[in-house]
This record gives C-alpha cells, sequence and structure tokens, in this order.
C-alpha cells in the first residue's frame, strides 16, 4: 500500500466539496467529517447517501450542498445503491461505453443507517468486492428522529427510546462493534477516525480510496444535540474519546491491525472525564464508571495487543 | 444472433432478449418462479456472451437498490423478481419511479403470502399499482420475448424515463416452452440504440439526486410524476408502433378478439387472454355474440382507448387475478368500472376473480364464467365479485 501521509494543514485539499451555507446544528462534528472525507476523495468521486441528518441538511429541494455528484434512495440503501453505480460505471468503461476514469464511489450512512437497518444490505455489498469505499459517521443514536438509541449507542446512554429511569441505567446493551464486523468480511480496508484528529482521518480516507476493493471507515462523529454539551465542545469530546480509550484510532489493512494513534501516558484519561460532562451520562453512579472503565480498559488492551502483534 | 424461430422455455427467452439490449447491469436475488431467467443470464454472462455486471445480491431490497445505483450512472438495467421478492424491494420500487430511473423488470407474477403459495395470480403487481411504473401484461413467449425490447426502449426515452415491469404469469409462462421468433442483433441494434442518460451520476457534471421535499414542493413533485406517467403515453404507442414496423408483430394498450360486433366481452389481462380467445371461438359457433377485450397496458391506463372498445357493448365480464380486499371488486373491474361511471352507452360489469394461486381455469371454466356473467348482468346483478370456484 502507498504511503500517504496529510501531516500538515498545507498539505490538504483547498477545494470545498461540500459547501457552507447547509443546515446543521452549531458543532456538529458529523457535517466536518462528511468535509474533511470529501476533502480527502478530491473532485473525482460520487457519493450515495442515507437518510438521515447529513441528507436532510444538505439537499432541501431545490437546493443542494454537493459539489460532488450525489445520490440519496433510501434509509437503509446507500451501499447497496453505490455497489450499483460502481457495476454500472465498470461496465460502460469496460463496454466503451464511457472514458476510463479512476472514481471513488462512496456509501455514506449514520450509525443507524449502518449498524441497524442498512446492516444486510451493507454486508451484501462488502462480501461482494465492489471496489467502494463506505463511510460510517457514528453519532451514536438516531439523531435526525431525535436521539432514539440505535445498536450503536454505548452502554449506559439516555437517549429517548433508552432513557435512565428508577430500573434503567439508559442504553443497557454494549455498543455493536461495527469496525470488527467489517474486517471480519477479510475486506482489505478498515479504519476508525474522528475529525478531532484530521490529519489522521484525511490519511486514512486517501488509503481507503487508494485500496482496490471495498473499504470501510468508521467516524466517531460527536453530535452536540444528541450528546448534551455545548457546541464549542464539539471537537473536545472526540479529542476524550480517543484520549480516554474509548473510541481507538486504528486500523485494519489486509487483516492486520495497528493503532494509528496511541495516547502518551501524558494524554491518557480516565474514562470518568469524558463521560462527566455530558448530559446523556450524568445519571451514572461511580460504580457504572468503573464497570465502564474495566470494559473500555480491557477492550483496548486487546487492540495493543493485535496491533503489537503485527 | 440471427433470425430464427426457437422452441424455447420463456424464461430462458427473457435472458436472450437481455443479452440482445446488451444490458450492462443485472441485479437479481432468487426467487420461484423467477429464477430460471436469472439463472440463464448469470450464464450467459459467466460464458462472456453478454459483457455485463451480474450483481447477485443479498435480498429484492438490495436488488432494487443496486437497480438505482446503475440506472443514475447512466447503465442499461435490468432486474427480475416475484412476490414476496416484490413486496420486499416495494419501498425502492416506489422510489425507482420517483427519481424517474430508466430499468426494466420481468415480474414473473406470483401470489402474496400467507398461506405462502408459489404459484401464480396477480396480487403481487397489484401491490405496486400506484407506484408510478408502466405496467405492460404479455400473453405468450413471444410477446414477452418482444416485450424486453420494448420495455427498454419506452423506459429510456427522453421523454420518458420511467422504469417498466414486463408482467408474465408465473409458471404458466415462465416455465413453458414455446416457438419464439428471435429477431437479429442488427434490428435489435436498430431498434435499441445504446442508452445515453442525461444528467446521469458523473464528476464530469455533478448533480444532486434525490433531495429532500418540504410540504412547500413536495405536491408539486408529485404533479410532476403524474404528468410524467401520463406523458409517457405516446411514447409507449411510439415504441411498439416502431416494433411492428420492424417486425411485423404489433401490440396496442387494448386489443381485441371478435369484439366487433360482439354484445359482451370477457376481460382479461395476462396470459388468460389466449384461453378466453379459444373459449370465445367456440362459443361463438353456437351462436354466442361475445368477444374478448385484453388490457395489455395497465399503467398508464389507457382509459379512451378501453372507452372505445367497451362503450356500446351490453355487458362485461371482468376476470380479475387477485382480490382488493374489502372493496368488492377486483382492482380490475374497480378500474374499468370507475372508467365507464356515468359514460354514455357503457356496459355493466360484473366482476369475477378466479385463478387464484395458479389453481387453474380451464376452457370449461372460462365457458361457465362467460355464460353465466351474461347471465348475471341480464338480471342487473352486478355489484361485488363472486370468488369463481369457492369450494365449501
Amino acid at each position: 500500500m502507498a504511503k500517504t501521509s496529510v501531516s500538515s494543514p498545507k498539505n490538504v485539499e483547498r477545494a470545498e466539496y461540500l459547501a457552507p451555507g447547509h443546515r446543521a446544528c452549531q458543532g456538529c462534528a458529523e457535517v466536518l467529517a462528511v468535509r474533511l472525507v470529501l476533502k480527502a476523495l478530491g473532485k473525482d468521486t460520487i457519493v450515495a447517501m442515507a437518510t438521515g441528518c447529513m441528507e436532510i441538511v444538505t439537499s432541501p429541494l431545490p437546493i443542494t450542498s454537493w459539489r460532488v455528484p450525489w445520490i440519496h434512495n433510501a434509509f437503509e440503501n446507500p451501499s447497496a445503491v453505490i455497489s450499483g453505480g460502481e457495476a454500472g460505471m465498470k461496465a460502460m468503461m469496460r463496454k466503451g461505453k464511457l472514458p476510463q476514469k479512476k472514481i471513488n464511489f462512496v456509501g455514506m450512512g449514520g450509525d443507524g443507517a449502518t449498524a441497524d437497518i442498512g446492516f444486510g444490505p451493507l454486508s451484501g455489498a462488502l462480501e461482494r468486492g465492489h471496489d467502494m469505499i463506505y463511510v460510517c459517521y457514528d453519532n451514536e443514536a438516531y439523531m435526525n428522529t431525535g436521539i432514539q438509541r440505535s445498536s450503536s449507542t454505548p452502554y449506559g446512554a439516555s437517549t429517548t427510546t433508552s432513557p435512565a429511569g428508577k430500573k434503567s441505567i439508559g442504553q443497557q446493551t454494549q455498543k455493536k462493534n461495527m469496525v470488527e464486523i467489517a474486517a471480519a468480511h477479510g475486506i482489505p480496508y478498515v479504519a476508525t477516525a474522528c475529525p478531532s484528529f484530521p490529519f489522521d482521518l484525511l490519511d486514512k480516507v486517501k488509503k481507503a480510496s487508494e485500496t482496490p476493493g471495498p473499504a470501510y471507515i468508521h467516524i466517531l462523529s460527536v453530535c452536540p444535540t444528541g450528546w448534551r454539551i455545548q457546541p464549542s465542545d464539539a471537537i473536545k469530546y472526540g479529542r476524550l474519546a480517543v484520549n480516554s480509550c474509548v473510541f481507538p484510532l486504528y486500523e485494519v489493512a489486509d487483516g492486520r491491525h495497528r493503532l494509528t494513534y496511541r495516547p502518551s501516558e501524558k494524554k491518557l484519561i480516565p474514562v470518568s472525564e469524558y463521560l462527566s460532562g455530558q448530559g446523556r451520562f450524568r445519571h451514572l453512579t461511580d460504580h457504572d464508571i468503573e464497570q465502564i472503565q474495566a470494559r473500555v480498559t480491557r477492550d483496548y488492551e486487546r487492540l495493543v495487543k493485535l496491533s503489537d502483534q503485527e | 444472433m440471427a433470425k430464427v424461430r426457437k422452441g424455447v422455455e420463456v424464461s430462458i427467452a427473457i435472458a436472450d432478449a437481455v443479452a440482445q439490449a446488451d444490458v450492462d447491469v443485472i441485479a437479481a436475488y432468487p426467487i420461484t418462479p423467477q429464477t430460471h431467467i436469472v439463472e440463464h443470464l448469470s450464464e450467459i454472462v459467466a460464458d462472456g456472451e453478454l459483457d455485463a455486471e451480474f450483481i447477485p445480491v443479498e435480498s429484492e431490497h438490495s436488488a432494487m437498490s443496486v437497480c438505482c445505483g446503475s440506472s443514475a450512472v447512466g447503465a442499461r438495467t435490468f432486474t427480475s423478481t416475484s412476490s414476496q421478492g416484490l413486496a420486499l424491494m416495494s419501498e425502492i420500487f416506489f422510489i425507482a419511479a420517483a427519481m424517474r430511473l430508466p430499468m426494466v423488470m420481468a415480474l414473473a407474477n406470483r401470489s402474496l403470502s400467507s398461506p405462502l403459495s408459489i404459484w401464480n395470480d396477480h396480487s403481487d403487481v397489484m401491490m405496486v399499482r400506484d407506484a408510478g411504473w408502466i405496467h405492460v401484461f404479455v400473453d405468450n413467449g413471444q410477446e414477452t420475448y418482444d416485450n424486453i425490447f420494448c420495455a427498454f426502449r419506452m423506459s429510456e426515452d427522453p421523454e420518458v424515463m420511467l422504469p417498466v415491469a414486463v408482467n408474465l404469469d408465473g409458471f404458466i409462462l415462465t416455465h413453458m416452452i414455446e416457438p419464439v421468433m428471435y429477431e437479429d442483433d442488427e434490428l435489435i441494434r436498430k431498434y435499441l440504440p445504446p442508452f445515453k442518460m442525461k444528467n446521469a451520476l458523473h464528476p464530469d457534471n455533478p448533480v444532486s439526486m434525490g433531495c429532500f421535499g418540504m410540504p412547500e414542493i413536495y405536491t408539486e413533485a408529485q404533479m410532476n410524476r403524474e404528468m410524467g406517467v401520463r406523458n409517457s403515453y405516446p411514447h409507449i404507442i411510439r415504441a411498439w408502433d416502431e416494433w411492428g414496423r420492424l417486425t411485423g408483430r404489433h401490440y396496442r394498450p387494448v386489443e381485441t378478439y371478435r369484439a366487433d360486433d360482439a354484445e359482451y366481452c370477457i376481460v382479461t389481462m395476462g396470459s388468460y387472454g389466449e384461453t378466453a380467445m379459444e373459449v370465445v371461438d367456440t362459443l361463438r359457433e353456437q351462436g354466442e355474440k361475445v368477444g374478448v377485450i385484453k388490457i395489455r397496458l395497465w399503467r398508464p391506463f389507457p382509459l379512451e382507448e378501453f372507452r372505445k372498445a367497451a362503450l356500446g357493448k351490453k355487458h362485461l365480464i371482468v376476470l380479475d387475478r387477485a382480490i382488493s380486499f374489502g372493496t368488492r371488486g377486483g382492482p380490475v373491474a374497480t378500474e374499468l368500472r370507475s372508467a365507464l361511471y356515468g359514460r354514455p352507452g357503457a356496459p355493466s360489469v360484473v366482476n369475477y376473480v378466479a385463478g387464484l394461486a395458479g389453481r387453474d381455469v380451464s376452457r370449461k371454466d372460462f365457458t361457465n364464467i362467460i355464460l353465466q356473467g351474461k347471465q348475471k348482468a341480464a338480471s342487473g346483478d352486478t355489484e361485488g365479485f363472486t370468488l369463481y370456484g369457492l369450494r365449501g
């Protein structure tokens, strides 16, 4: 795999493919993630997007924020739609009906579109081996419809359909591990990213683009509205998620795990620092937080081991 | 391929037509009785006889989604399904029409669950009647083969840009071996030039497709769809006329048999039309002044052509292949009653629902339906419908 490293703002694409003036909430890190993904991919890109926040805020008829070709079809099918686009272009180029051109075929969806309703279509598209990139921007609940829980909502989070109550901690299940599920398809490139670490994100999306076959990028996208934090703290909470090892930055390239960022001893923080300022976790007791810490530590150590083995 | 007359299973003829149409993408999920169509297509692609992407998806929902993506980039696109498969993909089936994405589907009509049944009737297609697709019904193998090309021509017409379903009766047609005249590739190329989609998804000309609509614009968007389907009519006729000119096989939205001097007619849709014609021949010999009206184009509904065929007759006996639960009439009869309402010279309409889930409707049954229907009509017993052959 070619080394593509974006290490300075000077190297970052200046063109904007997602026009300003969209209707995302203040402090939305999801729209920032999409903007960065497009910067990494450039203009020769076709995007198929799931129904959700990003679709709604960028495409109210008759206006659009999209400067690359873009299609929205339904909630659960961006992976299938883009696989059809890829297949159609591939056939037409092979048959001489269209001039040859390297195009990035990108499916995008939120955590609900990816881990829940669109899980089957995504698995099908990854298994079939299309030359495509699937980007999940994960804000850990159905934010567009009003903060309902998804299978990607973390344990203990209070949402409108997993409310914390006298007999419930809130979300009672563990976050579905979409990254390892994607990797289990044996596809050539899988990675996590977070817009609070923009160079890491750009680097991974470029790698995904340069890798033939399917790639899956899972981006933690802080949602101030749903997480009940200040809009100005969106970037900060992305950093806290990564530095507390709640959301490690890593990649699985050709089956090999590699942590792309390890918080130094100075930066490493307990999960309590990540959880404590968020409205969705404010009901958690010290005991609950200890349990969460134990699980985060266990999972991170497992990842370090995998990463060191390679 | 050169022009040749073949004895061939109708499913195979469909696959061969798709290959001759130089389709770019086929996406399908196996479901009885559609399977022979996609099996043969995958063979044709595997043998390199057709240069296309065959996408064996994980569900019908994804089949239709893949077709939407492939059509959106301007690729010639084909799929095929039946029954539960259509039900599963119905969400995207509607969206395909709303987004004006050309594609062709061979819809092997089959009953809907439950109880689970793999056999033929029209309950699947009636579920998506109002989706905004063009729906064509065929009676036999030759009509099926021909209409695959006509469907692509209609669908990809820049003035149409709508998906087209070619409805054929599951098993009764899909699994039948019939003589079919194959046309040579040269003729097909002439009739069906390569698909050139204006505003396809391409980086050289970025467009946004499938934006969302606030109430301020949704109504207008729906009217736009309605006009799109309505205005497709003359282009559908043109596609059939051109095919007729090239091959000598002519198609009309409403076709009649011995109807001109008939006092009353039986109305059918799909493969039952052929049995009806045979039975009408026999009844004519016995002095019955009966004819057949066949609805070939179900959407857009050929209102004027149907009225032209029906007005002035005494009665119509309408054979439906599905129940619209709670409406006291099958979908076809309900449509026809509405088309005739208040028109001078309108015939009375007697409605039979028959042949559900492949229950055979023999020549004897047709004779019964026609003669009993005539009696019912004459006695003014025209409300609701009769479920023919109901036991117990």
